[in-house]
């Protein structure tokens, strides 16, 4: 090192948008890395789904089929597989939550934070890495269930609009994870704290049936949070619109979870942020 | 020292109730390692978290190298290094990787980036285990990566919280000398410390601080000359001992006491070897011959105790946060 430290011309001193998306590039990367050189995160993350898929397939198909609207063609998968992508993108979203406090503990952020970075790359590149991460996951299970017999009933373009609407409310949640890591702060808090809401959302809602035999005080809550939108959406995508419930309109239930996707983005979003900027320990 | 590269002026900070910076004033010369000294929950930690832009104080003025840390963040985070209290380096990537993804981040260019990543590695001994993941690296290695990857940015301050806490004797001596060759390169050094051997010998000047206020600041020297005199001890046959106490006190002027084994005396040498050597003059006409005479300076451990009071820490490692501790009523106390 013959032109040592007091050389900082190269360095920049302001981070301007161009740079603010090389840094989140450059944080998404390292991201990503850590899920293709530790393969059991990616395994374990993949096997998952893959069990919901043949478990729920298999055990409750037979019972359930029967009471499946016709554009599901008699095949209970049919309606699964777009439910699961949903199910895949809510339970996957605490990673988003572990990551960052990880990162935390490990003294990672600070590292980042005293970076002439820009402040936006450290989230930007923790929610981008884990939209890639969604879609390898996802792909992976709708491989396995076409492999098993799942079918779109409609065209490849409207599979593939159902397809990018998950990998949108995923991301949408990955930002509301990362709004809970940063303020949980530790791993083992956000165990719980993540995935305890978690459930009664995939549950109560037309991920895996319809909502229709729910008791009625359920179906209030059942029918109008975001999951269902979101999942009957990707069902009139996907297998036509005679599988959206009664009444509603294709055209209408895309609007809407797209509003449910941009609402939630933003307020996520913004906690987020907030919460980043506040970081003090 | 109108030359300062980091001046902090009046730093107050509190955390809820508690103060953890009680109107903080330092200097610290350019080319320097600068120690800060200080007990558990002392306020070392929030200092250096107030000087590498990651803590806002609630009020007073931070400028490292020429800038204003608190207008200009961004600019001052070009010119500064931190490494903390734990190896921030990521175990899944190789330490070049490592290296190359901070220097991407200072802003540099990929080829620049990697080729002063080769530079730094070559220079810290890791160029041979570059290519090889950090989760295969021994503490020490982790430990020298994390501070060296600050490095790749060259920067002109180093901010290094602990840097030694909680790593063995050996690879704490290779985290000295890459302390060491730094400053040489002509980097200033601010490190936070509770091992007085580590201020002692590192450290060009030390700054001791305790409840959220620089207490005292010097060289060790200095530090060393302003708590306490150097100990006269003197060893003599268990026959010899008290005849040998009386001709003391008549040298030193005060009884000397029996150290905790009983088998030295000790007096306070107020003017060192001058003492000694009229000790053991009166020792001679008196017709004792000691079996041993030994000067003692006070160490650093005297100097924290006599400042702060409180047992040095000698292995702990300090806590995140400050200690939960009473705001302190006055503002001004004489250091």
């Amino acid at each position: 090192m013959s032109d040592h430290a007091h050389t900082v011309s190269v360095l920049r001193t302001r981070t301007t948008p161009a740079s603010a998306v090389r840094d989140a590039l450059v944080i998404g990367r390292r991201n990503l890395l850590r899920n293709v050189r530790l393969p059991q995160l990616l395994v374990f993350a993949t096997v998952q789904p893959v069990m919901f898929l043949v478990l729920f397939a298999y055990v409750f198909g037979g019972a359930i089929t029967g009471t499946l609207p016709e554009a599901a063609a008699g095949e209970y998968l049919n309606w699964l597989v777009p439910g699961l992508m949903i199910q895949v993108a809510a339970f996957g979203s605490g990673q988003t939550a572990l990551g960052l406090t990880e990162d935390l503990q490990n003294g990672v952020i600070d590292r980042f934070r005293s970076l002439p970075m820009a402040r936006s790359a450290v989230l930007a590149g923790r929610t981008g890495a884990d939209l890639v991460r969604n879609a390898v996951v996802i792909g992976l299970m709708v491989v396995v269930g076409t492999l098993l017999g799942f079918r779109y009933q409609t065209s490849l373009l409207r599979f593939l609009a159902g397809f990018a609407l998950a990998l949108l409310f995923a991301h949408s949640l990955s930002w509301v994870m990362a709004a809970v890591g940063l303020r949980v702060r530790t791993p083992e808090a956000v165990q719980s704290a993540a995935f305890l809401p978690i459930f009664p959302l995939v549950f109560a809602s037309s991920v895996f049936l319809p909502t229709a035999t729910m008791p009625s005080w359920l179906r209030v809550f059942a029918d109008n949070q975001p999951l269902t939108v979101v999942t009957n959406a990707m069902r009139g995508l996907m297998l036509g619109p005679g599988a959206l419930p009664p009444g509603q309109e294709l055209g209408t239930e895309v609007l809407r979870s797209l509003g449910w996707v941009v609402v939630i983005t933003a307020v996520a979003a913004t906690a987020a942020i907030r919460a980043y900027r506040r970081i003090t320990t | 020292m109108t030359d300062a590269i980091v001046r902090v002026r009046d730093v107050v900070h509190d955390f809820g109730r508690v103060r953890a910076l009680d109107g903080v004033s330092l200097d610290v010369a350019p080319g320097v390692v600068h120690g800060l000294l200080g007990p558990n929950g002392a306020g070392k930690t929030t200092l250096i978290r107030v000087l590498a832009t990651l803590l806002r104080p609630a009020s007073g003025s931070v400028e490292v190298a020429g800038v204003d840390v608190l207008a200009d963040p961004t600019g001052a985070r070009a010119r500064i290094g931190l490494a903390g209290q734990f190896a921030a380096v990521d175990a899944y990537l190789t330490g070049r990787e490592n290296v190359e993804m901070v220097g991407r981040l200072y802003g540099l260019p990929g080829a620049e980036a990697r080729r002063r990543a080769g530079e730094v590695l070559e220079r810290i001994g890791l160029a041979d285990d570059a290519d090889r993941r950090v989760s295969t690296y021994s503490g020490g290695m982790r430990r020298r990566l994390d501070l060296a990857a600050s490095l790749v940015g060259r920067p002109q301050v180093m901010f290094l919280d602990e840097p030694t806490t909680g790593i063995d004797p050996r690879s704490r001596m290779e985290v000295w000398e890459l302390i060491i060759d730094l400053v040489e390169q002509g980097t200033t050094v601010l490190l936070t410390t509770q091992y007085l051997e580590e201020a002692d010998r590192l450290a060009d000047r030390i700054a001791v601080i305790d409840h959220g206020r620089i207490v005292t600041e010097g060289t060790a020297d200095e530090l060393k000359a302003r708590v306490a005199s150097a100990v006269l001890e003197v060893r003599t046959t268990p026959e010899d001992r008290e005849r040998a106490s009386a001709v003391l006190a008549a040298v030193v002027g005060e009884e000397p006491t029996l150290d905790p084994s009983g088998s030295a005396l000790r007096m306070p040498a107020r003017e060192g070897t001058a003492t000694l050597v009229a000790a053991v003059r009166a020792l001679d006409t008196a017709g004792i011959e000691p079996e041993d005479v030994a000067l003692q300076r006070p160490s650093l451990d005297d100097v924290f105790l006599a400042v702060t009071g409180d047992a040095p820490t000698r292995s702990e490692p300090e806590e995140d946060g400050p200690a939960p501790r009473r705001r302190r009523g006055g503002r001004r106390r004489g250091a």
